[in-house]
């Protein structure tokens, strides 16, 4: 059985974003670069089945820039068992990846039995490389997955949708599966774990190999920029219990005849 | 002027508000409306209204519920009989989990949840977000047409003066095909309530609530205001809410009119979540908390103390 996981590498969430002055990206130079907080689940399932199948095989892929391959070391040292990296810019559009990924797939000479990604990554937040991927490969995709339950190469899921409403699909593998939050708790990498990463395979492709070029390219970024500051607002001292029923009735009606919102 | 199709889902016999804003947007191109399913005489209505000439019917054995690989491949059968420049539709659970397929199906490039967009000499340029809102992005989509855009709920607003279209209801017969990834059940969530992605008021809760129990407070302000209840990463992660109700970087991006934050310190990825709300209340007892620097509103004191009479205020104003 083989199972492919999509991992990212995005800036840390605690991280300030600088749009570059050109505005054709962001500064990336001094940023904490982490594992797609959503693809750490998507990990952790594929090691929760490989517990369960030990002969399962656990590929990580994830297109990215060389120069720090972190993610993949991360995923190997928490159990996965080889890593594929497609080596191109870390911001490509969702359309590339997506192609990339098939074709390192391909390329792999495996067949993928089950696959794994986040929901999004928390970085572009364009939520469509699951769906990308699922529908060139021809395969049934579940996105937004917060219940996991395999009977013997039936897949039972638990979808979120609007308002903590769930969808429970049935679908049989091979199939694509996005992860979110609540799925399962990622475990941490153990310093054998870690020891043992360093020597698990880790493959390189270009982008030329696994067939993308710029006529894939679907999408054009310009104008990066931060977003509109506010004007800073009133604000009240309510710490005295004297006057809190004063502030509560003054932002109440500031709410009203002010902001106009209620 | 671009021939455009605008995907609507529907809540009961209404369309999704984020429908309207959409087609509201488009005044002055050619617009057409397609659903799954049968729309009320009152939604049909109110498409016309905001300008939508033709409104298609996609029904057929199969789509009684909503499924990627079905809803895609019958929406995707009628496209190719049309000539649509562009295709959207909300950025809601479905639009998001549907148009990723149904563009990859035309290989075709999809621009994700922008916030605002122009449509100069009939051609899409749109701003999204990015970095969960940290930053912002013009966006144009090049390649193969249609071309697909999804527009985050409450970005747009409503116009509010839409130019109505003929809105001619054709019915399509649509064949969804082999369903692999089939839904058996469908769960209600606990809340009847809008979603935090489409909600119009937020009452949020943070760390500082300190219980599960606590958050009833909350629910009695939202209740009295008509708004739903979201939470902070701290919150959820110490288990006094549910992830459904996490607003943030890894949680929900939301664009209420009003976002009453209580007893949230404001951490960076908190605020990236909810910094495009219109108007935000601040209930903090750190002055120096930074959900301040984005408050229209700020108020220094304890939640616990501060909501109920909160509560009481808003219920002798709306009575």
């Amino acid at each position: 059985m083989n199972i492919f996981v999509c991992v990212k590498q995005v800036p840390d969430t605690e991280t300030k974003i600088t749009p570059t002055s050109d505005g054709s990206y962001i500064e990336t130079s001094s940023i904490k670069w982490i594992m797609n907080p959503y693809d750490e689940f998507a990990v952790e399932q594929a090691l929760l089945m490989k517990a369960a199948k030990p002969e399962a095989i656990v590929t990580v892929v994830r297109v990215g820039s060389t120069k720090d391959a972190e993610a993949l070391r991360t995923a190997m040292a928490m159990g996965a068992d080889e890593a594929i990296l497609i080596d191109g810019p870390d911001h490509l559009d969702s359309y590339m990846t997506a192609k990339a990924i098939k074709g390192a797939i391909e390329k792999s000479g495996k067949t993928a039995d089950l696959i794994l990604t986040g929901k999004q990554a928390i970085d572009s937040d364009s939520l469509q490389v699951p769906q990308l991927l699922a529908q060139m490969l021809n395969m049934p995709s579940v996105s937004v997955v917060v219940g996991f339950e395999n009977n013997g190469g039936t897949l039972t899921l638990k979808r979120e949708v609007e308002g903590g409403a769930l969808e429970i699909y049935e679908v049989k593998a091979p199939a694509l599966v996005a992860c979110n939050k609540g799925l399962n708790t990622p475990r941490y990498a153990s310093l054998p774990g870690i020891m043992k990463a360093k020597k698990k395979p880790l493959t390189t492709y270009s982008l030329a190999d696994v067939g993308v070029s710029d006529d894939d390219k679907r999408l054009k970024y310009s104008a990066f920029k931060l977003p509109p500051e506010k004007p800073p607002g009133k604000k009240f001292d309510a710490m005295d219990e004297a006057n809190q029923a004063k502030v509560v009735s003054d932002v109440v009606n500031l709410l009203r005849t002010e902001a106009k919102v209620i | 002027m671009s021939n455009i199709l605008v995907f609507t889902e529907t809540t009961g016999t209404k369309v999704k508000s984020v429908t309207l804003e959409i087609l509201g947007r488009l005044a002055g191109q050619n617009i057409e409306v397609a659903t799954v399913g049968e729309l009320s005489s009152e939604a049909t209505a109110e498409l016309a209204k905001y300008g939508a000439q033709k409104i298609h019917c996609l029904k057929g054995a199969g789509l009684e519920n909503y499924s990627p690989e079905g809803y895609a491949k019958v929406l995707k059968d009628f496209i190719s009989t049309q000539n649509y420049d562009y295709v959207f539709a909300g950025s809601t659970s479905t639009g998001k989990d549907l148009f990723p397929r149904l563009a990859g199906m035309f290989q075709a490039g999809m621009a994700s949840e922008v916030i605002n967009f122009t449509m100069d000499g009939g051609a899409f340029a749109g701003t999204r977000p990015l970095f969960a809102g940290k930053c912002l992005a013009k966006v144009e989509i090049t390649g193969p047409k249609p071309h697909f855009v999804t527009v985050r709920p409450n970005a747009l607003g409503l116009t509010d003066s839409p130019t109505a279209g003929a809105g001619t209801k054709v019915d399509v017969a649509a064949d969804a095909g082999a369903i692999r990834a089939l839904v058996k059940e469908i769960i209600k969530g606990a809340s009847e309530k809008l979603d935090l992605t489409e909600a119009n008021i937020i009452v949020s809760g943070g760390r500082s609530l300190k219980s599960a129990e606590n958050f009833k407070i909350l629910d009695d302000l939202a209740n009295v205001i008509g708004a739903t209840v979201g939470a902070s990463r701290a919150a959820v992660d110490s288990g006094f809410a549910p992830h459904a109700m996490q607003v943030g970087q890894t949680g929900k991006t939301v664009a209420p009119t009003l976002y009453i934050a209580c007893g949230i310190s404001g951490a960076i990825q908190h605020l990236a979540g909810m910094r495009t709300s219109k108007v935000i209340v601040a209930i903090n007892t750190d002055p120096d908390a930074p959900i301040f620097t984005r408050a229209d509103y700020g108020i220094v004191g304890d939640l616990f103390k501060i909501v109920p009479i909160m509560t009481e205020e808003f219920k002798k104003l709306l009575s």
